[in-house]
């Protein structure tokens, strides 16, 4: 009976953080998109983020910025050299100390800061926000559906219900997945808002999970490199464990003996 | 050298011979590794092995973060995420780090609940024991400094709090406060000053650990059924033990390879799932957070300070006789630190001759209970301090007081034990079958 209590325990242990994370949640809906860089194999959707930075450069940036992001990373969305020098010519300008003054963005420059109207920076959002997961969210498990950031970040642009109220002279925007329920970015996203290359639908919806996985790169862009550690870790440990195990019984065997039932 | 008799080391090349007589450096680690230990010691006796690794394992990896951070207000989350991007395997380092501290106390609460059962901490090794609690002390500082480097929300949020747990202390608490944060508020003198420490107390703990290896290899181990090494003879004292190598080393090894694989699934696939979204926000002294939670493995003590609040009757009775100095705040850092200091006491408050919980018919459902208690008020540490759990918490922290102090003084009174094994080497053999001397080894 003790022992049967005892399991039960160890039980308790193992589903502990589980229960801890039944706190908080609230009215926000948080809806659970499928990204493919969920659980232990998935990967980036290449194209899905690609689009994600069109929809950051040409919509989020005016407010938002990127600051702990360097521009060359952005070879690993498959840009070339030149395109990311392109790129980053092409779309800012960042003050250099040397020169006193402004000058177009080169690969080794960062993504700029934006603190303009005091937008957060969205580096890390990603990650900053619990989304569903985590101890403090709804305890969906991490390992299969990822850190929720992704998913709080694409409810948020698509959660707008079109209902706005003014507060002390500021204008705020009813969304389904802010805590709070009252939003002051305006909602960003309308359909058609951005044109794909390949002309990719541009739904909000779908520029909304899109925009979201850019963001889940720019917070964790190492997160492939991180799950192969990972894997291969894992299977070395669990070849290891195997070996001991069997080190182990035939070193205790003769100490052992047979029992006698 | 008191203890189990065994073999010593006899240095037999003229070379050992030359050492052995100007240092005795061979002998001593021979005699470490060596030593005769109980064999019926099951799977609980694994995690000294797994607290050992732990501690190698966050030196390392914070020697080498080290390299790469900068203990600054203005730069150190910035070069956090430095060493996420740009350092080669700067993210492993820092998730093997970050959850390196949540295996360390996995394991330290497993290993000080295993003593608990097991009577680990009666005599003779109280000193142990006492060792023990003061290197559990130390981790808990560590951590929670190395909490505050990485300079997110919850880093300065979380020492705003617990250092103004200080602030409570009648008449001095604002000095010792200030003392302890060099200045007025949390700010780059107290980021300095903790990571100074954090780097410091994990030699302090290495220190303390092998005093404490020093201290159970003087007394023997401890073993499932609480009987003692039989140690007139050497002889018999085999009968009871084998060496420490190759059989437990070995055992170890297999038990601490199948942690990791958990660990590394962990730091690989979900290295955030301990820690709190807000840390990816940089320190803000302006905007404080919803819910300021700290990390997992203080949330029993937290929920105990929180649970003695202005409206339970004890602290206004506490209040009312030291005529207000002990008022709610400071009986709550009272009790937090009281429900540490409760389990170092745990030695001079059991009184049952019995050491293991194996024959404790009575004692195992208490502790059972404290054990449920010890998850009880982790739950309830993450949850906000309003009904029902305040109430719960306020239940759950009496009953860690009323275990070590009432429980187990009175347990040992009236409690009839059960009969236990006369030695080791009959527990071991009831297990596993005498061995036969000329079998060949089993499949």
């Amino acid at each position: 009976m003790f022992k049967k209590l005892a399991i039960g325990a160890a039980f308790a242990i193992a589903l502990a953080p589980a229960a801890v994370s039944a706190a908080g949640g609230g009215e926000q809906h948080i809806e659970d998109f499928e990204f493919s860089f969920e659980g232990p194999f998935g990967t980036w959707d290449q194209n899905q983020l690609q689009r994600g930075l069109q929809i950051y450069t040409e919509v989020c940036a005016a407010c938002h910025g990127l600051k702990y992001v360097p521009l060359r990373d952005l070879k690993a969305l498959g840009y070339s050299e030149e395109e990311v020098i392109a790129y980053a010519a092409g779309n800012f300008e960042v003050f250099d100390p040397e020169l006193d003054d402004f000058r177009p963005a080169i690969p080794t420059d960062h993504f700029p800061a934006n603190d303009g109207v005091g937008a957060p920076d969205l580096s890390l959002m990603a990650k900053a926000r619990a989304g569903f997961h985590g101890p403090y969210g709804l305890g969906i498990n991490q390992l299969v559906k990822g850190m929720g950031g992704a998913e709080y970040i694409a409810s948020l642009l698509d959660g707008y219900t079109g209902k706005e109220k003014e507060e002390a002279g500021t204008i705020l925007y009813e969304n389904t997945a802010f805590p709070g329920g009252w939003i002051s970015m305006a909602p960003p996203l309308s359909d058609d808002q951005v044109e794909f290359a390949d002309g990719h639908e541009a739904t909000v919806e779908s520029m909304s999970q899109d925009v979201a996985a850019f963001l889940m790169w720019t917070a964790e862009p190492k997160m492939m490199d991180r799950k192969k550690a990972g894997f291969v870790g894992v299977l070395f440990l669990t070849v290891l464990s195997v070996l001991l195990y069997l080190v182990n019984k035939r070193l205790w065997a003769p100490v052992k003996g047979k029992k006698s039932a | 050298m008191s203890g189990i008799p065994h073999d010593h080391y006899e240095p037999k090349t003229k070379g050992e011979k030359w050492l052995n007589s100007r240092l005795p450096i061979l002998g001593l680690i021979y005699d470490t590794i060596m030593i005769p230990t109980p064999k019926n010691l099951n799977w609980w006796w694994i995690w000294g092995i797994v607290l050992a690794f732990c501690l190698a394992l966050q030196i390392v990896t914070g020697i080498v973060l080290v390299m790469h951070y900068t203990p600054h207000v203005d730069l150190a989350f910035a070069s956090v995420e430095h060493i996420m991007r740009n350092v080669n395997g700067g993210y492993m380092l820092r998730y093997l780090h970050a959850n390196g501290a949540s295996l360390f106390f996995v394991a330290v609460y497993i290993h000080i609940f295993r003593g608990l059962f097991y009577g680990s901490y009666k005599a003779p090794r109280e000193v142990t024991w006492i060792i023990g609690m003061l290197i559990y002390l130390c981790m808990m500082g560590t951590a929670f400094m190395g909490y505050v480097l990485p300079w997110g929300q919850m880093s300065f949020w979380g020492a705003t709090v617990i250092t103004g747990l200080f602030g409570a202390i009648p008449f001095v608490g604002d000095a010792i406060q200030t003392w302890l944060l060099g200045g007025p508020a949390v700010d780059n003198a107290t980021l300095n000053r903790f990571f100074s420490l954090h780097y410091l107390l994990p030699f302090v703990i290495a220190a303390l650990v092998i005093v404490h290896i020093w201290a159970f290899h003087t007394t023997g181990n401890n073993n499932p059924t609480g009987v003692e090494v039989r140690r007139t003879s050497k002889a018999e004292a085999e009968k009871d033990t084998l060496p420490f190598w190759p059989y437990f080393v070995i055992k170890d090894l297999f038990a601490l390879a199948v942690v990791l694989v958990v660990f590394w699934a962990i730091v690989g696939f979900m290295p955030n799932y301990l820690g709190h979204p807000d840390n990816y926000i940089e320190a803000n002294p302006l905007v404080t957070p919803a819910h300021i939670v700290p990390e997992w493995y203080f949330l029993p003590f937290y929920a105990i300070l929180r649970a003695f609040t202005g409206e339970v009757w004890v602290v206004q009775f506490a209040s009312f006789i030291t005529g207000g100095i002990i008022d709610a705040k400071f009986f709550g850092v009272l009790a937090m630190f009281g429900a540490i200091l409760a389990m170092a006491l745990a030695p001079w408050l059991d009184t049952s001759s019995v050491r293991s919980g194996k024959y404790r018919p009575m004692f195992k459902w208490w502790f059972l209970l404290l054990v449920v208690d010890f998850f009880a008020l982790m739950w309830l540490g993450a949850m906000p301090a309003e009904e029902p759990y305040a109430t719960f918490a306020l239940i759950g922290s009496a009953y860690w007081f009323a275990y070590f102090f009432v429980i187990l003084p009175i347990l040992g009174v009236i409690e009839k034990p059960e009969p236990q094994p006369e030695t080791i080497e009959e527990d071991f053999n009831a297990h596993y079958g005498k061995a036969d001397a000329n079998a060949t080894p089993a499949e």
